[in-house]
């Protein structure tokens, strides 16, 4: 399973920046080092910044921003809060236009649980089987029988865990919301891939869209279309659309130029060319970016159970209300075997379109497949007839295993002797509190106490030393954006847990990748560990996280890391693996023990995909922080989800764009200048 | 070949947005679909009591009026917009947490109407452990010995004030207000969800400290952990308004149902059961109970006590 949020990794340029070379030597020269670190002056100008910052923070000790470049944001926000409601059933925006859409997406949603309840599970089992296993090709090779098989096993899996009703409301939700996306995403992607033009547009689009918290623009939906399925649908179309169409992008942009020399040579027109050539070749990208998107949807319609989803998220929710671990633990392992069945699906009917495009086109075998399709389309109309008269409409009581219970009380063991029991060193809940006084209490003063002239000087400094000089200026707008909106001081709360969570996760999420990249043992157990801990629904361990180290700031931080470190250690460890064999083979030979292989080789040549790790970090911890608003993070997280459960725009909003403009900042501070030369 | 197929699905995606196009000419139909009047639709909060209601309600109208009944999951506050709308019909519990809403759609757009007491009386203070008030019984005099003791109060998170446990985001409060008017040395650190909150106060309790925090009744949770109420400053009505300038506690509330004015007053059954549906505190603490300590179903939890209360809830059925 791929995380689902990789594709600016993905989407890097994949080719070597001519940047590196030049720089290269410079490192490699040992002699008076010292001189040559003052003596460059962007590090001097680095530590001029910071030593304006620590000064000024001494001497004026009060850093907010000044209240003369304040606006009042809530008043117009509150008007609008009201328009929207006074007229949301009878402007025509909303008749003629909006309630169209969302009249549509509940109508989708309708039918197909309609129809995925009529057919009763029997029905759902034997044709999702026949679907995963035609998808693999329907055949009897193993890639279809397997396929096949992990369907079969997660239908009966959910089933006997007794959440089949909620599965399917979100397998309703999920088909539905992926169809939709994917055709947006490869629309826009196929926009932005043939035209330049569009290419400069949509590129900060998405961007900004990678960075934003899904929470963020729940709110302004909930107040367009109501609570409920259609605001859930679309939150999670604009969320999983992005890597869709990113890669479809970036597959056409890299079609083979030999292949398209060809077709125009062979007298293709342009239109031709990219029917013929360009779209088929993308089609490997597309099919990963189809994948991501999935994956995306899946995280987010959980989510979405917070504005009336329904479903295996709302059942997570519900759970949790009344402490029932277990219950919300068994809804979330739904949720991640329906990630099992979908991204295994998608592998393998991306896998078979490789295979149709590299072998010869058999006519035979085409009509085979669309004979088994017409089967099963058959076979869904038959059991829609009678499936529920012949199955029952409900999953049978006594198939179900029930170990919620033991679940519970297995948790609450663990936490307990965890939080207090340790003999010695006092267990998470002393660590926590030391944690907060020793990190997050002063990191946070001096967060506020640093003027804010000081801190957008050290931002721009930053800013152009890692970037360019337009990062340094997107870094300072941010800043300046969050100050005008008043929310300086609350911002500067959350930017100092984001800054501890991202120090934690980078130092856990190397230090696993290391050891997963040299032991191949330890990358065996944490593969499927890693799996597991992205598609779980983030809610499930908010609980015990609590029964850990309390409802604090901490605690927030701590959910944060669980939830980012597995794309940080992926990364790293996929990056150590794929150094240059040849310069690992010369180190050997020249004697290297295995540290100073590590150490001289393997961590140099891999700083790269360290500094995509880095950034993906930030992304991931930055979208936790309003889950960590529900468990005691506080500052912006918490009045975003205020703003949500109180459904007030002028509460929720500025937070969750105050949000957005802190992942933008810290985005362009930790993305190098590299990946973006070819812009 | 492929050109011929992929021109077709062109044609095809032409023919679609067509159709979209002339549907879009017509004005949508404004009334959404989730409220038809075959099915109750019933607004339930993420608080345990609340799923009490909700299951009895469910299980009665099902067995024994035979009416479809679907149980959405909304909180307070967005609750009464999908009473507004349609999207759902009943709130069967309301703390008055939303005033602004209330007025907007009960008195001016005259979409939502009261159904009634639900019979459940709440009530919201500041309250602290037994074994804590045990030992200092000055504390449950008045909140002003509250003073006298912040410094048991002292946490990571509160620094050199004492952390005061507040609500999570959609209920009624005005604590953080009433801290800094009675000028107490409390710092106000909210809850970011009830479920969180209740984890909290479970660990604090068993691990026997100190704590500070705004709590309810009914509360299932009340059956597990002892806490004593610190007397606040007596409600007058309106004397919460503006927040800013609160001086009280909280007001003992009947707690309300909440009624789409289409589903109230078109006389059917189910509104009519509805309406007569009242219960005790007792009652709902029971269910919740049931649910939330014992971890039973909902539904065997309804079920057990619609078995064991039949002359209460016989008074609902409407009579032909």
């Amino acid at each position: 399973m791929s995380s689902p949020t990789l594709t600016k990794g993905e989407a890097a340029n994949p080719a070597p920046s001519s940047k590196e070379p030049a720089e290269a030597p410079q490192e490699a020269a040992p002699p008076s080092a010292l001189a040559r670190f003052l003596g460059n002056p962007k590090t001097l100008a680095l530590l001029v910044a910071a030593l304006v910052v620590v000064v000024s923070a001494l001497v004026t000790g009060d850093g907010t921003w000044p209240r003369s470049l304040t606006a009042d944001v809530e008043s117009p926000l509150n008007d609008l809060d009201n328009w929207l409601v006074d007229n949301r059933d009878s402007h025509w925006i909303f008749l003629y236009f909006l309630l169209h859409i969302s009249n549509f997406a509940q109508a989708a949603y309708d039918t197909l649980l309609s129809l995925l309840e009529s057919m009763s599970y029997v029905g759902v089992i034997v044709v999702g089987t026949l679907i995963a296993w035609a998808a693999g090709g329907a055949d009897r090779s193993r890639r279809a029988l397997r396929t096949g098989g992990t369907a079969l096993a997660v239908f009966v899996v959910c089933g006997a865990l007794d959440v089949w009703e909620p599965t399917m409301e979100t397998l309703a939700l999920m088909i539905v919301s992926i169809i939709l996306s994917a055709l947006l995403g490869a629309l826009l992607g196929l926009a932005s891939g043939v035209s330049d033009r569009f290419e400069k547009i949509l590129r900060p689009v998405f961007d900004t869209m990678q960075v934003m918290p899904a929470f963020a623009y729940l709110l302004p939906l909930v107040l367009m279309f109501d609570i409920g399925v259609p605001s859930a649908l679309i939150a999670t179309v604009i969320y999983a659309a992005p890597p869709m169409a990113r890669l479809t992008s970036l597959g056409l942009r890299q079609a083979d130029p030999t292949a398209l020399e060809a077709a125009t040579s062979l007298g293709a027109d342009s239109r031709q060319r990219l029917l013929t050539a360009r779209l088929p070749l993308a089609r490997k990208q597309m099919m990963l970016g189809l994948n991501q998107t999935i994956m995306m949807c899946l995280s987010m319609v959980v989510l979405a159970s917070l504005i009336g989803a329904g479903g295996l998220g709302s059942e997570v929710y519900e759970a949790l209300g009344a402490l029932k671990i277990g219950d919300a633990l068994v809804a979330g392992v739904a949720v991640v075997l329906l990630a099992v069945l979908l991204d295994r699906t998608t592998a393998a009917a991306g896998e078979r379109l490789d295979d149709v495009a590299t072998t010869s086109f058999s006519r035979a075998a085409a009509q085979l497949r669309l004979a088994v399709w017409g089967g099963i389309a058959a076979l869904t109309a038959v059991f829609a007839a009678v499936g529920t008269a012949v199955a029952g409409d409900e999953w049978p009581e006594n198939w179900v295993v029930d170990f919620t219970n033991s679940i519970d009380t297995a948790v609450n063991w663990f936490t307990d002797h965890l939080g207090s029991g340790i003999p010695l060193l006092g267990g998470t809940i002393t660590w926590a509190e030391g944690f907060t006084e020793i990190v997050l209490n002063p990191l946070r003063n001096g967060l506020q106490t640093t003027p804010w002239w000081a801190l957008a000087l050290l931002v721009a400094v930053i800013g152009w030393i890692v970037g360019t000089w337009r990062a340094a200026l997107t870094g300072v707008v941010c800043l300046a954006l969050i100050g005008w909106m008043r929310l300086w001081d609350v911002a500067m709360d959350t930017l100092s847990q984001v800054l501890a969570g991202l120090v934690l996760t980078v130092v856990v999420g190397v230090l696993v990748g290391v050891l997963c990249a040299r032991v191949e043992r330890v990358d065996k157990i944490m593969r499927p560990v890693l799996d597991t801990m992205q598609t779980m629904p983030q809610f499930v361990y908010l609980i015990p996280v609590i029964a850990l180290v309390g409802q604090n700031r901490t605690g927030g931080i701590l959910a944060a890391v669980v939830y980012a470190a597995p794309a940080v250690i992926r990364i790293t460890a996929q990056g150590l693996r794929h150094v240059d064999p040849a310069a690992m083979e010369a180190s050997n030979s020249l004697g290297a023990t295995g540290m100073q292989q590590l150490f001289g080789v393997q961590l140099p040549l891999a700083r790269k995909s360290i500094l995509v790790a880095l950034n993906q970090g930030v992304v991931l911890v930055l979208s936790m922080v309003v889950i960590a608003g529900l468990i005691g993070g506080g500052a912006l997280g918490y009045m975003v989800v205020r703003g949500l459960s109180k459904g007030d725009l002028s509460q929720g909003f500025p937070a969750g764009i105050a949000i957005v403009c802190l992942g933008i900042m810290l985005d362009r501070l930790s993305q190098p200048a590299a990946k973006r030369s070819r812009d | 070949m492929r050109i011929k197929r992929v021109s077709t699905i062109g044609v095809a995606g032409v023919g679609l947005l067509g159709v979209l196009a002339l549907t879009t000419g017509c004005a949508a139909d404004t009334k959404a679909s989730g409220g038809g009047d075959d099915k109750v639709v019933l607004a339930e909060p993420s608080w345990v009591g609340a799923t009490a209601n909700a299951a009895v309600v469910k299980k009665l109208l099902e067995d024994e009026l035979d009416v479809k009944v679907e149980a959405k999951q909304m909180d307070e506050p967005v609750a009464f917009d999908a009473l507004n709308s349609g999207k759902a019909d009943v709130i069967l519990e309301d703390w008055h947490g939303v005033p602004k809403k209330q007025k907007k759609y009960v008195e001016e757009k005259k979409t939502v109407v009261s159904g009634g007491d639900l019979g459940v009386v709440g009530h919201i203070g500041w309250f602290v452990p037994k074994y804590y008030a045990d030992k200092h019984p000055d504390i449950l005099k008045s909140y002003k010995n509250l003073n006298k003791h912040y410094k048991d109060f002292k946490t990571s998170e509160s620094g050199d004030l004492g952390h005061f446990i507040g609500a999570a985001p959609s209920y009624s409060q005005h604590d953080k207000e009433l801290i800094k008017n009675l000028g107490l040395k409390f710092k106000h650190i909210p809850s970011g969800a009830e479920a969180a909150q209740l984890k909290e106060l479970k660990r604090l309790y068993d691990a026997k400290k100190p704590f500070l925090t705004y709590w309810w009744e009914p509360q299932w949770m009340n059956e597990k952990i002892d806490l004593v109420e610190v007397p606040l400053p007596k409600y007058t009505k309106g004397c919460e308004v503006p927040a800013s300038e609160a001086k009280c506690g909280y007001e003992t509330n009947q707690l309300e149902k909440f009624m789409n004015k289409d589903f109230a007053t078109g006389d059917s059954k189910a509104a009519e059961f509805i309406k007569n549906f009242h219960w005790s505190t007792k009652d709902q603490n029971e269910v919740a109970g049931m649910i939330a300590g014992k971890k039973m179903d909902p539904e065997d939890a309804a079920a057990k006590w619609i078995k064991d209360n039949k002359s209460t809830w016989e008074k609902w059925i409407p009579k032909d």
